[in-house]
C-alpha cells in the first residue's frame, strides 16, 4: 500500500515540474495560438545557460537562476519581436516551421558550444536532503521546492492575467487582436512580452531541470512533449488547469513506473490519449 | 472654421482589389458628419483606413495637421480617434467592465471614466462583472459605446451602430450620443438608416462604389438627391 501512496507523492512532485514546463506553452497558445516546438529546447538551453552560470562564474543554483531568468525573458521578447511576430497567421503551419527550426538550431549550437556529453547542474547537496514524513515516507527537498515554485507561478500569472492592465490586454488580444489594437494595444509589444514572459518561466524550470536530473542537448524534444501533455490534459487557458495536468502526468508516469520500470513514460502517454479521446478539451478546460 | 480631420484622394485596396477611388472628405471640430451608402459601397473600408485598420499613404489622412495615414491603429487611438467598431466586437473573456477598462488602456487624459459612462448608461454598472458578450444588444452596444469613449477621443467614429438593434433601442443609443456630442465631441456616424442619419448630422456623405457620390448640409439635401447618390441610376 505505502508504496502506491509513495509513488503518487513523487507523481505529484514531478508534476510541478512538467506543470513549469508547460505553462510558457499553455500562455504562448492561449494568447498567440502558436505552438512554439522549440519550447523543450529552450528548457535544455535555460539548463545549459544555468550550467554556465555555475561552473564558469561559481554561482549557486538559485543565483544562477536570478541571472538566467532575465536573460531567458530577454530571448524570449527578442525572438517574439524578431521573428515569431512575422509568423502569425490563419495558417498554424507556419509557426510551426519555424519554430521547428529554431529547435534545431538551439540543439545543434548547444552541441557546438557543450559537445554532447550528458551534464547536470550542482546543487551543493540539495538533490539528496529529504524530509521524512509519516510512514516511512520521504520527500526530497529539491522536489518540494520544485513544486512549490509551481504553485507560486501558477497564482502569479493567475492574477497576472486577471487582475492587471498588461493581463486584461492579453486576454482581449487573445479574443480579437484587431479590436484590441483599436484600444490602443500594440499587438506586437503584447505578444513580445507573453513569449518572453514564458521563456522568462524556463529560466526557472530549466535550471531545476538541470538540478533534478542530467541533461544533454538534444534532451529539448522529451521535455517537450510532457509539456504538451500537461497542458492538453489539464485544459486549454487555465494555468490551474496546466499544473494539474502536469500533476496527473506525473502521477500516472510515477504509478506506471512502480508496476514496471519500462512503463512509467509509457502509462504517462496512455493517459494522454486517453484524455484526449474523451475529453478532447481537457479535465479542466477555461469555463467562460 | 479649421478641419480636424481631412482626407484627400484617398484610395484602398484589398490586395489586387480597390475599394476606395479617390475620397475627399473633412470634418471640422465639434462637427457631426454622417457617411451613408449602400452594403459594399466603402464605408467601412474609410472607417478602417482612418483607423489604421488598413494601410494608407500617410499624407491623405491629416488629422490636427498632421499625417497619421498608414500608422497603426494603436498610435492613432492614442493620438485621440477612437471607434466603435462594426458588430461591436466586444472581447468575450472580459466582463463589462473589463471591457470599458481595455478602452482606458491608452491612459488618454480626459472627463471620461468608469463613473462617467455607468453615469451614462446606469445599465451597465448593474452588469459590470457579467461577460461583456451575455448581455443584451443595446446593452452591448452601449459596453461598445462606453470603451470608445473611455479613452478620451477628440473624434468618435460610429460604425452601423443600429445594425440589428430594435427601434426603440436605436432612439435610446442616438439619445445617449446627443449627450455624448454635447459634451465636446467631434463624430462621424456611419448609417444605413438615411433618415437617422440626416436627423443627427449637420453634414452628409454619401459613399457609391468606394467614390463620394454626394455630400451636403443634412437639411438641404433631399430624398431625391440622396436616393440617387445612394443606388446610382
Amino acid at each position: 500500500m505505502m508504496i502506491w501512496v509513495d509513488a503518487v507523492m513523487q507523481g505529484v512532485l514531478i508534476g510541478g515540474l512538467y506543470a513549469l514546463f508547460a505553462m510558457g506553452l499553455s500562455l504562448m497558445f492561449g494568447i498567440m495560438r502558436m505552438v512554439n516546438v522549440a519550447h523543450g529546447d529552450m528548457v535544455i538551453l535555460m539548463a545549459f545557460l544555468g550550467l554556465l552560470m555555475t561552473e564558469a562564474f561559481g554561482l549557486g543554483p538559485f543565483a544562477a537562476m536570478a541571472v538566467v531568468v532575465p536573460i531567458a525573458f530577454g530571448i524570449g521578447y527578442v525572438l517574439q519581436r524578431g521573428v515569431l511576430n512575422h509568423t502569425i497567421s490563419k495558417d498554424p503551419l507556419r509557426s510551426l516551421v519555424v519554430t521547428f527550426g529554431i529547435s534545431i538550431v538551439v540543439q545543434n549550437l548547444l552541441l557546438e558550444f557543450f559537445s554532447a556529453d550528458t551534464r547536470a547542474i550542482a546543487s551543493g547537496g540539495l538533490e539528496s536532503q529529504s524530509v521524512a514524513l509519516a510512514g516511512n515516507l520521504a520527500a526530497g527537498v529539491l522536489p518540494l521546492i520544485i513544486f512549490g515554485s509551481a504553485v507560486l507561478l501558477t497564482i502569479a500569472l493567475q492574477q497576472l492575467f486577471g487582475n492587471t492592465t498588461i493581463g486584461r490586454a492579453f486576454r482581449a488580444t487573445s479574443d480579437d487582436p484587431g479590436a484590441a489594437a483599436l484600444m490602443g494595444v500594440n499587438n506586437a509589444h503584447v505578444y513580445a512580452f507573453a513569449t518572453a514572459i514564458a521563456i522568462g518561466i524556463l529560466g526557472i524550470a530549466g535550471i531545476f531541470h538541470g538540478m533534478r536530473t542530467i541533461f544533454s542537448p538534444t534532451d529539448g524534444p522529451a521535455q517537450l512533449i510532457y509539456a504538451f501533455e500537461a497542458v492538453i490534459i489539464g485544459g486549454m487557458g487555465s494555468f490551474w488547469g496546466t499544473l494539474a495536468g502536469g500533476v496527473i502526468l506525473g502521477i500516472t508516469q510515477a504509478i506506471g513506473a512502480r508496476i514496471d520500470p519500462g512503463w512509467g513514460v509509457l502509462l504517462g502517454h496512455v493517459t494522454f490519449v486517453l484524455v484526449l479521446l474523451f475529453k478532447p478539451n481537457g479535465l479542466f478546460p477555461k469555463t467562460r | 472654421m479649421s478641419a480636424l480631420l481631412s482626407i484627400h484622394d484617398l484610395k484602398s485596396y484589398y490586395g489586387d482589389f480597390q475599394a476606395l477611388f479617390g475620397v475627399d472628405f473633412e470634418i471640422a471640430e465639434r462637427e457631426i458628419v454622417a457617411i451613408i451608402g449602400a452594403n459594399g459601397a466603402g464605408k467601412s473600408t474609410f472607417l478602417k483606413t482612418i483607423t489604421g485598420l488598413l494601410k494608407a499613404e500617410p499624407a491623405t489622412v491629416m488629422y490636427k495637421g498632421r499625417p497619421i495615414g498608414g500608422l497603426p491603429a494603436h498610435r492613432i487611438v492614442a493620438d485621440g480617434i477612437a471607434m466603435v467598431p462594426e458588430g461591436r466586437r466586444l472581447f468575450p473573456s472580459l466582463s463589462v467592465e473589463e471591457n470599458l477598462l481595455m478602452g482606458a488602456f491608452t491612459k488618454r487624459a480626459g472627463r471620461w471614466d468608469l463613473a462617467r459612462v455607468y453615469e451614462l448608461f446606469p445599465i451597465l454598472k448593474e452588469k459590470r462583472n457579467s461577460p461583456g458578450t451575455s448581455l443584451s444588444g443595446g446593452q452591448q452596444q452601449m459596453v461598445a459605446i462606453g470603451r470608445a469613449l473611455m479613452s478620451n477621443p477628440d473624434l468618435l467614429i460610429c460604425d452601423e451602430i443600429s445594425l440589428g438593434l430594435a427601434p426603440a433601442v436605436i432612439k435610446e443609443i442616438y439619445e445617449a450620443l446627443e449627450k455624448i456630442v454635447a459634451g465636446g465631441l467631434t463624430a462621424i456616424i456611419v448609417e444605413q438608416d438615411v433618415g437617422t442619419a440626416k436627423r443627427v448630422s449637420q453634414r452628409l456623405y454619401c459613399l457609391q462604389e468606394g467614390r463620394v457620390s454626394l455630400q451636403g448640409r443634412s437639411s438641404e439635401l433631399t430624398h431625391e438627391q440622396i436616393s440617387l447618390a445612394y443606388f446610382g441610376v
